[in-house]
């Protein structure tokens, strides 16, 4: 099957039935080596077990300016292209992606109380990851707002490329503003600071959380194709209606 | 597994991820049986798209 024959959503639904129960397969054994390694790692000499936070919190970070980057390429492919399951990723990765970041913030707040000695502070990093949530959240309500998909797709989209001005602020905050975030220490250049017996389980569950998010786009994919039938079929029983007037 | 001191922390960030994740598997499978159930509904009624009447009238 050529990559472009995924753009029909009828056959996207038929592989999306046939990935999805291995996905999920996967993704468990991911979880459960990830797991296994997390609690086998070492204590960091200065966070202490702390630092298992660290394996959540992180990956949720990824994940959450990943979700807004796959729905960026999207609403590419929505304004320029007109893909016609461009739309359908787009909208199908922002509750995703708004739970990965909420989900970054909440157990960043957690590991700063015991770290920083405070939940919370309006450095660079964390605002900016702060916004991206809210955007999140604009994006979602925009999609509940609109009732016609199409029209809505095009309004999310812009909102979306606007919004992506905010990825490389998150990324280099910690570099442009002296903030009370570290610095980068994964992906830098000079390789990672991070030790290799904390490192391995860190990107064993960051693959572990980026199958999860891959599965839940999938599965909410084709939920939003079912959603988009039921919609086509409603409109055609109420104009079959007697008294409609076509 | 020895937390350390700051064990409530680590505890609670795990709990909360774990709430999140199946807040997530919830509202995808809920929302699936909910458009299939929708389906169901409309095509038992007789309604069907031009496709699926080509599909069915070719068969």
């Amino acid at each position: 099957m050529a990559l472009i024959d995924l753009a029909n959503p009828s056959r996207f639904l038929s592989l999306a039935e046939r990935v999805l129960p291995w996905l999920i397969g996967i993704t468990i054994i991911a979880f459960a080596i990830g797991l296994q390694q997390t609690a086998g790692a070492p204590d960091d000499y200065q966070q202490g077990a702390t630092v298992k936070i660290m394996f959540i919190h992180v990956p949720s970070a990824w994940l959450g300016m990943f979700g807004w980057t796959l729905m960026s390429i999207a609403a590419f492919g929505t304004l320029v292209w007109r893909h016609p399951l461009a739309d359908v990723t787009a909208k199908a990765a922002a509750p995703i992606g708004a739970a990965f970041t909420f989900l970054c913030l909440v157990t960043g707040s957690l590991w700063g109380r015991p770290m920083w000695g405070t939940y919370w502070v309006w450095d660079a990093r964390l605002t900016s990851v702060l916004i991206l949530f809210l955007m999140y959240l604009g994006v979602i309500a925009l999609w509940r707002t609109v009732d016609d998909p199409s029209r809505a797709a095009r309004a999310a989209a812009v909102l979306t490329l606007v919004g992506a001005i905010n990825l490389p602020i998150i990324k280099f905050s910690v570099d442009w503003w002296n903030t009370l975030h570290q610095p980068a220490s994964v992906i830098r250049l000079g390789g990672s600071t991070i030790d290799a017996t904390i490192l391995i389980p860190l990107l064993v569950m960051a693959g572990a959380f980026t199958l999860l998010f891959v599965t839940l786009l999938i599965a909410a994919m084709r939920n939003e194709i079912l959603r988009r039938r039921v919609r086509t079929l409603m409109l055609m029983q109420a104009q079959a209606a007697p008294g409609s007037a076509s | 597994m020895n937390l350390g001191a700051h064990a409530d922390f680590i505890i609670a960030a795990y709990a909360v991820a774990v709430l999140v994740i199946a807040a997530l598997i919830g509202w995808v499978v809920l929302d699936h049986r909910a458009q299939k159930r929708h389906l169901a509904r409309l095509e038992a009624s007789g309604v069907a798209r031009r496709s699926d009447r080509t599909v069915a009238r070719t068969a």
